[in-house]
């Protein structure tokens, strides 16, 4: 029997999805039977108190969490972030319910005993509730007491040589997609590079000074496997510089329906015969292809790297050979301001270990920041309040048509006083002798 | 740079004495205007440096983070209560 009837949540497991509240159940069930014998280390009724306490906000449609809190673990500024019950008598199983976050593999990669250690661990000392992953990207551990904290971080630098991730005023968790590991559109190192730049930003990932959250994130190639556009304030988005790679028998093989197309994606239902005409060439963005009925061409200086062409005949077309990467600034969710993507801020730049060219526009986007941002605005905002052009002087990076994304809309670069030969004062007479009036 | 003195934890702890009444948690940008010649990377060493002394601690929403005096301060503060 349940300790509290929840008849609105109970509604919300009759639908066609997986429920996180048949999963809490669940995990209820599982903790009242104690199959493992486990001598749990928080109330072992906490899964259901959250229930308890759940239904009730939905109820009054009011939130019974409060806000935030200090603790953490020795010298972290992030990684556990504090939540209290403001019901603690009605709920003391979650009178105190913190989340940890820890950072998930390079690529997601797990092996079976990292997560047996990893659920171990959180079975024992937490309330079993996992969040795999959340949407920074890394594992959040759901609902656990203050004591606990620094023996599950002890467990997880010493038994599983992994950290805390971020939270607050930090860097946060850095993703990668899988990149070169198994997927051959993959630009540069996506992996190596996050676990570089993770290790050599320790400082910032565990001690706040930013104004605010910082995000990076890295994916191989524009197919954003991690939306890094969208989901970072710093995106590191693979692409190269030369011509895509045709094999124009392979191209005619797609045509004459000997091979799938999207390498077999779309076969559940009959969408008729392969039609390069309409399913590649209408579908470019920027209508640089041409088929002649024998031979594909692209013309390179129109292509925008959109992915398409390559995704639907993956045997024919390749990326470029030379590769590296382009880096985007500014992405956010609304809070301040309404959401935004990011914008270019490198087009093109080199993804060779040990990665100083793209640390080098870290580091002076920080220096930025740091000085110029306001508390609580992400690099986005800050970016639009002072313009796109103090960002490209902060990182000294030159104006470039590429940067605008459409005239009129954004027109936010002008020539400085400096960079106009003669600056602003001019010769009148000179002029008036070439110029009448 | 040099490292952290005794005067630079001095200039925060009563920066955060002197507001004690009327505030307990601080963004880290209000520590940086106490020290117009540094770089914030450097105010935050020490920061840093009064945090593994046990001096300041961490207050986070989960979102953003603020530093104060170790046990200064309510809840009800950091929630705008008070
Ligand atoms: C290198 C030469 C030129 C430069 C750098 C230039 C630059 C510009 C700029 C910055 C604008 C404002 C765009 C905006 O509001 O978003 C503009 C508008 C305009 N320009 Fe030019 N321009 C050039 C040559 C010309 C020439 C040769 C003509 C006509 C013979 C011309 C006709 C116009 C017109 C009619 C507009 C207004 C367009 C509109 O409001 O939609 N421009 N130009
Ligand atoms: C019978 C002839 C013409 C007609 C009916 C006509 C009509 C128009 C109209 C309806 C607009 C849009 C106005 C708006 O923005 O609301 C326009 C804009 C414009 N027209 Fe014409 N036009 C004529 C001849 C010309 C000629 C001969 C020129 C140049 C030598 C010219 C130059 C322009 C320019 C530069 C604009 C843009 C003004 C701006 O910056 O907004 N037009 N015209
Ligand atoms: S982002 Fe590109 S390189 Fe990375 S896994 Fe996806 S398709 Fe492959
Ligand atoms: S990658 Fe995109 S823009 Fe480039 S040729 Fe292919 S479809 Fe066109």
């Amino acid at each position: 029997m349940a300790k509290y009837p929840t008849p609105m949540l109970d509604e919300l497991e009759s639908g066609p999805w997986p429920s996180f509240v048949s999963d809490i159940k669940q995990e209820a069930a599982n903790r009242k039977a104690n199959p493992k014998n486990l001598d749990y280390q928080i109330p072992v009724d906490c899964l259901e108190d959250l229930l308890g306490q759940v239904e009730l906000s939905y109820k009054e449609k009011e939130t019974h969490w409060k806000h935030g809190g200090i603790v953490g673990v020795f010298g972290y500024g992030g990684g556990v972030i504090g939540r209290y019950s403001d019901q603690p008598e009605m709920f003391p199983g979650v009178a105190a319910f913190h989340t940890m976050r820890v950072a998930q593999p390079s690529g997601k990669y797990y092996d079976t005993k990292f997560l047996r250690t990893l659920c171990d661990i959180w079975d024992l000392r937490g309330s079993g509730l996992t969040n795999m992953h959340g949407s920074t990207g890394d594992i959040v551990l759901l609902g656990t007491q203050t004591p606990q904290l620094e023996e599950i971080f002890w467990q997880l630098t010493h038994e599983m040589k992994n950290d805390l991730g971020g939270s607050g005023s930090n860097l946060r968790t850095p993703a990668a997609c899988l990149g070169m590991s198994r997927c051959e559109f993959a630009c540069y190192n996506t992996q190596d590079m996050c676990y570089q730049l993770t290790m050599d930003y320790q400082d910032e990932l565990h001690r706040p000074a930013f104004p605010y959250k910082f995000k990076f994130k890295f994916d191989g190639c524009p197919n954003g496997c991690v939306c890094a556009m969208a989901r970072s304030d710093f995106a590191v988005i693979g692409t190269w510089k030369d011509d895509i790679k045709i094999d124009q028998e392979k191209v005619k093989a797609y045509v004459a329906g000997e091979i799938k197309p999207n390498a077999g994606a779309h076969a559940g239902r009959d969408w008729g015969p392969f039609n390069i005409e309409k399913e590649v060439i209408a579908r470019c963005p920027s209508q640089c292809m041409k088929w002649d009925g024998s031979k594909l061409s692209i013309k390179t200086a129109d292509c925008v790297r959109c992915m398409h062409c390559i995704n639907t005949m993956p045997q024919a077309l390749h990326i470029g050979d030379e590769r590296g990467a382009c880096i985007l600034v500014g992405a956010k969710a609304p809070v301040v301001d309404g959401a935004q993507m990011g914008s270019v801020l490198i087009p093109f730049i080199s993804c060779e270990e040990p990665y100083d060219d793209i640390k080098e526009v870290i580091e002076k986007i920080w220096d930025w920041w740091m000085e110029e941002g306001k508390n609580r605005e992400r690099v986005g905002e800050t970016m639009k309040r002072l313009s796109f052009q103090k960002l490209l002087e902060a990182t000294e990076t030159p104006a470039m048509p590429c940067q605008v994304k459409n005239p009129r809309t954004n027109p936010f670069i002008f020539f400085k006083e400096s960079e106009v030969p003669g600056g602003w004062t001019h010769d009148l007479k000179a002029y008036r002798q070439r110029h009448q009036r | 740079m040099a490292d952290v003195t005794d005067q630079q934890k001095a200039v925060i702890v009563d920066f955060l004495k002197g507001k004690s009444a009327a505030k307990s948690k601080f963004y880290f940008n209000d520590f940086v205007a106490l020290f117009p010649d540094m770089k914030p990377r450097e105010v935050k060493k020490i920061l840093t440096a009064l945090v593994n002394d046990q001096v300041l601690e961490f207050w986070s929403s989960g979102s953003t983070t603020m530093y104060g005096l170790k046990g200064a301060g309510k809840q009800s503060h950091a929630e705008g209560e008070d």
